[in-house]
């Protein structure tokens, strides 16, 4: 272990607001992005969901009619 | 010998693909997790401060991985759209249009961290270098890519402009890349180099376990939209109706 303590590793010697803004960041994004990809997934399943069953009841109840 | 023979070219359907690529997920997060925690540790935690630079360079542990996939990434991305414009395979142009997004954060993660890093060293945000100005062009190559393939509504035209202008901007990759040698840049040359590293052996793992996560990211994500998109484009297919629709849905 380089560090001798907890605030020396957080200060980054006066750099701390270059590295943890850059840790900051990209950990933020990459985070961000694979749940914004689930979510549209998630959000076009339940679309074609709800577009399929729609489709077989109307399918059906077109059956029954006859 | 034949009955073992696996048909690679079967995973060149978006109906063989989307199940594979959802087997495969879990795996690249596993190694992305695994690759990530090693290369943080070692890079903040183990390697010692550079002479010159103070503990601010520890920003090339996260700058260098995002500038590499950036790069890379887009010629993933255009030999995909290449392929799909020569051979019209469905699949191909759902993988470049998968990677994009992904390339574009990582040129953005690349200009971010790289500002960051260049303020305290050279005392400026940004400077127009070459460097910096060819990698500010291929996050433009990116969104300009996305919105290409947004504004066209037939998937297949959209496939093919954005193959295009994908093909034309590979140009600008071997530009970022020997930037720093063609021209007489304020980025710093190369700090990797195969016969002799400018690094200390334990920055350079660093280095490399944090490239390694961050490919493995990239795989994972792009892996995902692509099974989004394979289903948004065959949803006329009946697979996707039965991949989506469970037997006991069915009246």
């Amino acid at each position: 272990m380089y560090w001798n303590s907890l605030a020396e590793f957080l200060a980054m010697g006066k750099h701390g607001v270059y590295v943890w803004g850059s840790v900051g960041v990209m950990a933020a994004l990459m985070v961000l992005e694979p749940v914004l990809v689930i979510k549209g997934q998630r959000g076009l399943v339940a679309r074609l969901r709800r577009q399929f069953r729609a489709e077989n009841a109307e399918k059906t109840s077109r059956q029954e009619k006859r | 010998m034949s009955n073992k023979h696996i048909n690679w070219f079967r995973f060149a359907s978006p109906q063989a693909f989307y199940p594979l690529a959802g087997k495969m997920i879990p795996w690249f997060w596993a190694l992305a997790a695994i690759f990530g925690v090693a290369g943080l540790y070692v890079g903040f935690l183990v390697a010692p401060t550079d002479a010159q630079q103070g503990e601010g360079y520890r920003i090339i542990f996260l700058h260098v991985p995002a500038s590499w996939m950036s790069m890379f990434i887009y010629l993933v991305m255009a030999f995909w759209a290449g392929l799909g414009l020569a051979f019209n395979f469905r699949l191909s142009g759902m993988m470049a249009t998968a990677l994009a997004p992904t390339g574009a954060l990582f040129a953005f993660l690349s200009l971010w961290t790289g500002a960051l890093w260049g303020k305290p060293m050279w005392g400026a945000w940004w400077v127009w270098d070459a460097r910096l100005t060819s990698e500010l062009i291929l996050l433009f190559l990116y969104v300009g890519f996305i919105a290409l393939q947004s504004a066209i509504d037939d998937p297949r035209r959209a496939d093919k402009a954005g193959a295009i202008l994908a093909l034309v901007g590979v140009v600008n990759v071997p530009i970022i890349y020997f930037s720093v040698k063609w021209w007489n840049t304020l980025h710093q040359g190369s700090s990797v180099n195969l016969a002799k590293s400018s690094m200390a052996a334990v920055m350079l793992w660093g280095m490399l376990l944090c490239a390694l996560a961050c490919w493995m990211y990239a795989i994972a994500v792009a892996l995902m939209r692509v099974r989004t998109i394979i289903l948004e484009r065959e949803r006329h297919t009946d697979w996707v109706r039965a991949e989506l629709i469970q037997p006991a849905d069915e009246v």
